[in-house]
């Protein structure tokens, strides 16, 4: 994994970061992450389309038990409707809708069958599709989890929707228990041969538990920790998408 | 079987027999007959300080080890020094009291090592039951379902005894009990058709790789140390400590394999700062990429096994046999851990456990984690220290017979 050079920039971004961290901790989350965590270089080229000249951006979010929160206020607070909320104010004038695709565990084989129907019914100009931890926990064999993350993919750019991969939260509880690391690689692997952005949640979340952001160790914070994290992944994903898809070259510069 | 005639200068030297009286029962084949080499003890004692320090999840301190600068890790040096040991102390056995004696004691050290591996899993099913109950995110419902294997415990014990079901960190050992299992064969035609020995092994490695041949797991997959692959280091190890490394003395000592070992050494690590730092990959043509992705630990991916190769190489020539730091007390934490490696392996994997309940119920923090690796180690060689102790009382008190054999145990041969 990809420890110890990350480390060195949690900690000295930590340094860089902390006096503006503390000032707004107090109301709401910084949710602070490196440049090198959240920009890539590829490119969301249909979403950009949608978004300069439909002026309207659909995305679907498929995945499994990571992608929803339970209880009644569960899914306004998840990360999809987070997601949604901060590209509606960052982008004004585009519809932008966010769709949910969650089926709790379903492997990625079992999620990459769902594409087809998904492109029809939905019609999305970009899916997120979020995947792994059903995958390692069933001891699935990683090179079916490549095969299966590479057939979804070539499903959606076939049906023109662009995509981005989303892989594990980083859960240090259970870290000894579930061998995320041949999962994570396989992603990396087929977001390179696709040349698709891959929206690292497992370091980004690790990066927030080593600055301090988040206790990730805690036993019980309770929902409201949960629902903090996942409003900090979906302004997170937000930004991540809009540097993929660069809505506004001029107001980028 | 021609005699490998020795040279002095060569490194990786191991004392070849002279000429043996031909009254010996036992076939004569050159095998070593005493000199321990410290340098294998001192790198497998490192191996396994650096097993223990990547098995502990989360670890900061875990950057320290050879695993984030290039492509292989602790467990090629383990495998290799461990096939390299075994054949020290078996073949020596195997030569003068035969097949079936050797055999017998290889066996009965591989019982030994399933009998470590299925106290691993029991301690492994207390930790994951304790975390797996108290365990109260919400933000983590679904990590939650890693109790899911324990619904069905008629199956999943009796996988876990066949060993076709391994939680996570504990491969190792399945592939030691297969290696260790098939080894009585292997060592005799080692010691007696030693370059036919490692063509077959070879053969085998590149058979696996053309018809994906591996191990399966339950409830799906393959072995994460696919024997049929690993297989090829530890033979190697066999057959470097029979007489393969004085064959290649030459070439081990030749400076034009030094400079290919070193320029191969920094490539690899400039391929491993890319997947750190990915702005890097730009820089990597995608040719290249193409070539050496995926790098496949599974199935010992060929740059692994060179990667191996070349560390060796630039240890050997750094590191000689009569290195005088091995002889002073700063090697010998790691040189004991190295001769006692199934305890101190059992104990790391156990350690390992332990740091990263103390992480998760203490705190996370960097000094955690850093008191934890360190008190690790420290533990591990206190009990390494304790094993040593153990057995020259053992061996000295009245009534023991005088062993005749070296100690297997202590020139830890046994994987």
């Amino acid at each position: 994994m990809r420890t110890p050079i990350a480390a060195c920039f949690a900690v000295l971004s930590l340094v860089v970061l902390s006096p503006a961290g503390t000032a707004f901790a107090a109301e709401r989350q910084t949710c602070e992450i490196p440049g090198y965590l959240l920009f890539g270089n590829n490119e969301l080229k249909r979403a950009e389309a949608a978004v300069t000249k439909d002026r309207r951006l659909t995305i679907a979010v498929v995945g499994t038990g990571s992608s929803i929160l339970a209880g009644p206020d569960g899914p306004p607070s998840a990360y999809p409707a987070r997601l949604e909320a901060a590209l509606k104010q960052r982008l004004p004038g585009v519809a932008v809708k966010v769709v949910t695709l969650v089926r709790t565990r379903l492997s990625a084989e079992d999620l990459a069958q769902g594409m087809g129907k998904l492109l029809i019914d939905e019609k999305p100009d970009l899916v997120v599709w979020q995947s792994g931890t059903v995958d390692a926990i069933r001891r699935l064999e990683p090179d079916d989890y490549r095969a299966a993350l590479d057939e979804g993919v070539e499903t959606l750019h076939k049906g023109g929707a662009d995509v981005v991969l989303m892989n594990m939260q980083y859960s240090p509880r259970t870290d000894t228990m579930i061998a995320l690391g041949p999962y994570a690689d396989a992603m990396r692997v087929v977001a390179q041969q696709h040349e698709i952005p891959l929206f690292d949640r497992f370091a980004i979340m690790r990066y927030w538990n080593e600055s301090g952001e988040f206790d990730l160790f805690s036993t019980s914070h309770g929902v409201e920790l949960a629902k903090r994290v996942h409003d900090c992944l979906g302004r997170a994903l937000s930004q991540f998408v809009i540097d993929a898809a660069h809505p506004n070259p001029a107001q980028q510069n | 079987m021609p005699q490998v005639p020795l040279r002095p200068s060569s490194i990786w030297a191991i004392p070849v027999p002279h000429e043996r009286p031909p009254d010996m029962h036992a076939p004569v084949a050159p095998v070593v007959t005493s000199g321990r080499d410290l340098r294998l003890d001192l790198f497998r004692g490192i191996a396994l300080w650096l097993i223990f320090l990547d098995h502990i999840p989360s670890n900061l301190v875990a950057w320290v080890t050879i695993r984030n600068y290039g492509f292989s890790d602790a467990t090629e040096i383990f495998v290799f020094v461990s096939g390299y040991t075994a054949a020290f102390v078996y073949g020596k056995e195997m030569s003068e009291r035969g097949f079936v004696v050797a055999g017998a004691r290889i066996l009965k050290r591989t019982w030994q090592i399933y009998v470590a591996h299925v106290f691993l899993f029991a301690i492994y099913l207390a930790e994951i039951s304790y975390v797996a109950t108290s365990f109260e995110n919400p933000l983590y419902a679904e990590e939650m379902n890693i109790l899911d294997f324990l619904k069905q415990p008629d199956v999943t014990i009796i996988q876990a005894l066949l060993l076709k079901f391994k939680p996570s960190n504990m491969d190792v050992l399945p592939l030691y009990i297969i290696l260790l299992l098939l080894f009585p064969p292997t060592l005799w035609l080692l010691l007696f058709r030693s370059t036919l020995a490692l063509g077959a092994s070879v053969l085998l490695y590149v058979l696996t790789w053309e018809f994906n041949w591996n191990m399966p797991s339950y409830p799906s997959g393959h072995w994460y140390f696919n024997p049929f692959a690993w297989q090829l280091l530890f033979v190697f190890g066999a057959w470097c400590a029979l007489g393969g490394a004085q064959r290649l003395s030459g070439v081990l000592q030749s400076r034009i394999t030094l400079a290919l070992a070193v320029a191969y050494l920094a490539f690899a690590f400039v391929i491993t700062l890319t997947w750190y730092l990915p702005g890097m990959s730009q820089y990597i043509p995608p040719r290249l990429e193409e070539v050496i992705y995926p790098i496949d630990k599974v199935n010992l991916d060929v740059l692994r096994f060179a990667h191996f190769l070349a560390l060796a190489v630039v240890t050997m020539w750094f590191v000689p046999r009569d290195w005088p730091p091995l002889k002073t007390w700063w090697a010998w934490p790691p040189i004991i851990c190295g001769q006692h490696s199934l305890e101190i392996f059992c104990l790391g994997v156990f350690l390992s456990f332990a740091a990263h309940f103390a992480m998760v119920e203490i705190s996370g923090a960097f000094w955690v984690q850093f008191v934890a690796s360190a008190l690790g180690i420290v533990i591990m060689t206190a009990a390494a220290a304790m094993i040593t102790w153990y057995k020259r009382l053992e061996g000295r008190s009245p009534g023991s017979r005088p062993r005749k054999t070296p100690d297997a145990d202590l020139a830890g041969g046994e994987a």
